[in-house]
């Protein structure tokens, strides 16, 4: 039997609340139904705009070439950490192994927390980001989180030194 | 991205619910104390919260039109990105437990000042 996937379980679930509404309070769920329809219509281009802006980044970024970068000398590091954080995609795990690769060939714990902060910044959902919030207040929150990520990166560098033989836990053991 | 089409349905499905479920009354007295407490709020939710970004912003959109304090929604998204309270043990087992833990912590504090921050620089911006 195939397998359901998380999002179908939850969408299900939504509409069983629904339908349950439905049943329940009628002019609810006709009121809640319109203000749906309003800003499902609304997002709808900013999602194609979005679903274009993921489909080259996940053309044209290579991993392999962000691990080299993660070995270059000093502020070129804290620059290379910051944009490779911004331009990587997919979920946050399929980052740990290259990111543990990297700690074990001697990468700070701190590049690597300021790789994992700046992946908050998502150029593909920029659109989205400025239709709800506005452009002003995404660049002022885009150049904090950018100065946060070093600050954090620099915070890391302290508290988990990269000889402390006890951060590494090899999952294989 | 075609797989968070049902998550950001149903979001928006809960959303439209609430919205008409719950007065605009509540979020407003739920955040509006003050910004050191909204933020904190804010970061917590985003902390415990999963999925991705592009239904933090969906909710968060919808949080500051029902009069949510921008403090606590700044801090909102930025913990959702930021904190992995659901991918800790992973992190934990392939990064380090110290890493892991310090990581997320530093980053729960960052996202209540960012939350402060922001807020106080558009205001005089």
């Amino acid at each position: 039997m195939k397998k359901i996937r998380g999002e179908w379980i939850f969408l299900t679930a939504v509409l069983g609340i629904c339908c349950a509404v439905l049943i329940i309070d009628r002019g609810l769920f006709l009121r809640s139904m319109g203000f749906f329809l309003g800003i499902f219509v609304q997002i709808i281009p900013v999602f194609v705009l979005v679903f274009v802006l993921m489909v080259l980044s996940h053309t044209f970024i290579d991993r392999q070439v962000i691990a080299d970068y993660f070995k270059k000398p000093g502020i070129k590091k804290w620059l290379f950490v910051i944009i490779a954080g911004i331009v990587s995609t997919g979920p946050i795990y399929v980052w740990y192994p290259l990111l543990a690769e990297l700690r074990d060939k001697g990468v700070q714990y701190g590049y690597l927390a300021a790789f994992l902060y700046n992946r908050a910044i998502k150029i593909p959902l920029l659109p989205l980001a400025i239709f709800y919030f506005g452009l002003k207040y995404i660049v002022v929150l885009t150049l904090l989180m950018i100065i946060f990520s070093i600050l954090q990166g620099v915070m890391i560098n302290r508290l988990v030194p990269a000889e402390d033989p006890c951060n590494y836990q090899d999952p294989r053991s | 991205m075609i797989r968070l089409l049902p998550v950001i349905i149903g979001a928006l499905l809960l959303v439209s619910l609430f919205n008409n479920v719950i007065p605009r009354s509540f979020y407003v007295g739920l955040f509006k104390r003050n910004l050191l407490f909204d933020s904190v709020i804010g970061s917590i939710v985003g902390s415990i919260s999963a999925g991705s970004p592009m239904t933090s912003y969906v909710l968060g959109g919808e949080f500051l039109k029902n009069g949510v304090a921008l403090s606590a929604v700044t801090a909102f998204l930025v913990a959702w990105v930021t904190v992995g309270i659901v991918q800790l043990p992973v992190e934990m087992m392939i990064l380090g437990r110290r890493f892991a833990i310090f990581r997320n912590l530093t980053a729960f504090m960052l996202a209540v000042v960012l939350g402060i921050l922001t807020m106080l620089i558009l205001h005089f911006i």
